[in-house]
């Protein structure tokens, strides 16, 4: 009996000399130039961030691939030396775009996994649920994937920090083009009925004269059938239907429409726009009937580089970089906007120092000008803005799905004029992760 | 009542601790109201030793223990099915969310009770209509209060907030409880409190002439009729002490997401409901806490599951759901009863292992 308890107690004994060991190293000295656990989510070796993401459901096919090429985007920062040698992890959830769902599982990322920031979190309505939450837990919520002008509430939403161009700048520029390019035509609108759709709606109203909107229709995320607003928009005359919608909607209004024999010029935002998504979208709804041909001459606009544009350094980059690390996703403009997203991510990180807080990424964010990234337009953080790009170019889906530019880059605010901007956009780094 | 009190001093007398019990076994009230402090005493303990996460999760159960709960009184013991509890309980959290947006540091409990009160007051419209309709025909027509409701919200978006719902501020825990006391804890507390409250309050009314007759409607309406029983107050009845539960989970919830919000209380939450309490035994009370258990704790193991397996996203990301499903249709196969049935079946046969255990000992 006893020679066989004593192994164990002797194995349990050198555990304990080399953790005192261990121990006796990391307590020498405690400098910047080591990596410490200086917040909720950050060891040593590793950065944990969390994201509420629609992987099912109306809005899944297409933004399902947001997080997951951000994290194809991490694994090669992750392979080039992380950031100040710690890992990125990246755990994003499934909401199934539900707002009931989003609480949940955000605080299953806050509480249980711990994560230092959430990265990303999807959509207008989810998101909202959530908001407040994450500013009363002083968690940094960066980057939320929605154009919604509420992110850039500074008061009330200290934490929260938008990334992508806000629907009403969007709207404003896109409405722009109309009044100057398809005047005298007859407007009709199609938005979704919450903060993405009426954002929109604002921005477009600015510059639409009300004088040439023939009709206004909405619709409403859960609810697929809408034929009778189509139906509305083409008994109307219009001529130009100017959408905010997700790409599911904008498919299956071009569906709708087509069926109807009703051909307006679509001016679709960016978010529902992406062409090889709507070509997918396309074929799956019509069951190969119809396909990307179907959103040719469709005009939008973009605040990245052209998902087409092969000679663009940063595509080179990041479509190199998706198919090494994630060869199953398509090359579209969701891969390209989660790894774009990504990009920003590491810069305010690498930005931040070597032990950051929470309270200094954000800081960070408000005080040091993110510059060298791929959007073509700076971000516009600072202490009284939120809000992410802050303009866009007009572009038009020509037949191959390629998208060409036909404006020059503008930028605006939610209120003020529209100007133009004439820097030119930062080139890819060649190690393809950010210096600073 | 003072008839009992005089009980209690006579036997009082004669074997004070042994006759106390009796009194307390014997009378429903104390036996049920005794029982849930001790449960409440213990959840208190367990959520000191438990991470936020876990009180977050408690506050889910205890919440859907509340609708399932008034949900086994209607369909379990009236034998009403309702496909429309969720939108009885949106009724609930929108009283909530549009009392609390108008008076801000209103009471909780004012809030809660009222909530009750106007889901108890939609319930009773229902209700009248529910009562001339039977079987599938209430199924439809409940299923058409679950699926129209929360169109309203949309409809009358300017009152109600549209798509995205009205938010609300947790409550956040009283400075007596210490600064590191967590808001999950507080509204843990809350819930599972109202949850026993519920459970008592129902055992009860399920232990009164009003339970046997609730039982004897669902059994037989033309017998209850004959025995003198108003068949259609008593499934009114039934109708408003249901919704009221409902309201009172509802207000709940709308607290616990933080929002009341259209989405939250979709087709798929009344279902969910019914799959609680037949999951964990139609009919009973312990089953209506079997089935919210299952209900909040299957689906978080089998997302964890299906994220461990490292499969490919379209296919991992809809896993748990088929995990679920499956869990369900063998939990349902395996134990026609549900999962209280299953125990006292398992506890039946214990007992009689116990008894001839025992006269084995006293005839050695």
């Amino acid at each position: 009996m006893r020679p066989k308890t004593v192994l164990p107690w002797a194995a349990l004994a050198g555990v304990a000399a080399v953790l005192a060991a261990c121990g006796g190293t990391a307590a020498t000295g405690p400098s910047s130039s080591k990596n410490q656990a200086s917040a909720p989510g950050i060891t040593s070796s590793s950065i944990t961030i969390g994201s509420t993401q629609p992987l099912t459901g109306v809005a899944a096919p297409g933004y399902d691939e947001i997080a997951p090429g951000s994290k194809a985007y991490f694994a090669y920062v992750n392979a080039h030396g992380g950031v100040f040698g710690r890992k990125i992890k990246y755990d994003y959830l499934d909401d199934g775009y539900n707002p009931a769902q989003t609480p949940t599982l955000t605080h299953q990322l806050v509480l249980q996994d711990n994560v230092f920031a959430m990265f990303s979190a999807l959509g207008t309505p989810t998101h909202l649920a959530v908001v407040n939450y994450l500013n009363a837990e002083k968690v940094p919520d960066l980057f939320v994937s929605s154009g919604c002008n509420c992110w850039s509430n500074t008061s009330q939403y200290p934490d929260t920090f938008g990334w992508q161009p806000d629907y009403t700048i969007e709207g404003k520029i896109l409405g722009q083009y109309v009044k100057q390019h398809l005047s005298g035509q007859k407007v009709g609108y199609f938005y979704q009925n919450d903060e993405f759709g009426l954002d929109g709606v604002k921005g477009l109203n600015d510059q639409i004269p009300s004088s040439s909107v023939v009709s206004k229709q909405d619709y409403v995320a859960t609810n697929t059938s809408i034929g009778a607003q189509i139906a509305g928009l083409q008994q109307a005359g219009a001529q130009v239907v100017v959408s905010f919608s997700v790409p599911a909607f904008t498919a299956i209004a071009l569906l709708t429409a087509a069926a109807l024999n009703y051909h307006p010029t679509w001016v679709v935002t960016n978010v529902g726009s992406d062409p090889p998504t709507l070509g997918a979208f396309l074929s799956n709804i019509s069951k190969g009937a119809a396909g990307g041909a179907l959103a040719t001459g469709m005009i939008s606009d973009a605040y990245l580089p052209l998902v087409s544009d092969a000679s663009n350094g940063w595509i080179k980059l990041f479509k190199g970089i998706a198919q090494q690390y994630a060869p199953t996703l398509p090359w579209d403009g969701n891969v390209l906007y989660g790894m774009a997203q990504a990009y920003t991510l590491v810069q305010v990180l690498k930005a931040s120092g070597r032990n950051p807080t929470r309270a200094e990424v954000l800081k960070t964010l408000e005080t040091v000008k993110l510059t060298g990234g791929p959007g073509l337009v700076p971000f516009d953080f600072s202490k009284s803005s939120h809000l992410g790009y802050a303009g866009v170019e007009v572009v038009k889906t020509g037949a191959t799905g390629a998208q060409t530019a036909l404006t020059p880059i503008y930028v605006t605010g939610n209120t003020g004029k529209i100007q133009r901007y004439t820097a030119t956009p930062t080139k890819a780094p060649a190690s393809g992760v950010p210096s600073n | 009542m003072r008839k009992a009190v005089g009980a209690v001093r006579q036997s009082g007398r004669r074997v004070p601790v042994a006759s106390l019990w009796g009194v307390v076994g014997r009378r429903p009230l104390a036996r049920h109201g005794l029982f849930a402090v001790l449960v409440a005493i213990a959840i208190v303990i367990f959520s000191y030793q438990v991470s936020s996460y876990t009180n977050y999760n408690l506050a889910e159960v205890a919440v859907f223990v509340i609708a399932a709960a008034g949900l086994t009184l209607l369909t379990g013991v009236n034998g009403q099915i309702s496909l429309g509890h969720g939108a009885l309980m949106a009724v609930g959290a929108y009283t909530t969310a549009l009392l609390l947006k108008s008076q801000p540091n209103l009471a909780m409990i004012l809030v809660l009770l009222t909530s009750v009160a106007t889901t108890a007051g939609a319930g009773l419209i229902f209700g009248v209509a529910a009562a001339r309709l039977r079987g599938p025909y209430l199924a439809g027509a409940t299923l058409a209060l679950a699926l129209a409701l929360p169109q309203l919200a949309l409809h009358f978006s300017s009152l109600f907030g549209g798509e995205e719902g009205i938010p609300i501020t947790p409550p956040s825990a009283p400075s007596w409880l210490g600064a590191t006391f967590s808001s999950e804890q507080w509204l843990a507390w809350i819930s599972v409190v109202a949850a026993l409250v519920t459970l008592v309050l129902l055992a009860n009314l399920m232990r009164s002439w009003v339970g046997r007759t609730l039982k004897a409607v669902r059994d037989d309406e033309v017998a209850a009729l004959l025995a003198g029983i108003n068949v259609g107050r008593i499934q009114v009845l039934a109708f408003v002490i249901s919704a009221g539960c409902a309201g009172l989970a509802g207000a709940l919830f709308a607290y616990w997401v933080g929002l009341a919000a259209p989405a939250a209380f979709s087709v798929t939450l009344s279902l969910q409901l019914l799959i609680a309490i037949v999951i964990g035994g139609l009919g009973s009370l312990v089953g209506a806490v079997w089935g919210s258990l299952v209900l909040v704790m299957v689906p978080d193991l089998t997302g964890s599951l299906a994220s461990g397996l490292n499969l490919p996203s379209s296919i991992a990301n809809n896993l748990p759901l088929a995990i679920f499903g499956l869990v369900l249709m063998v939990a349902i196969l395996a134990f026609p009863g549900g999962i209280q049935g299953g125990l006292k079946r398992l506890a039946g046969l214990g007992r009689s292992r116990w008894r001839q255990h025992g006269l084995r000992r006293e005839s050695g």
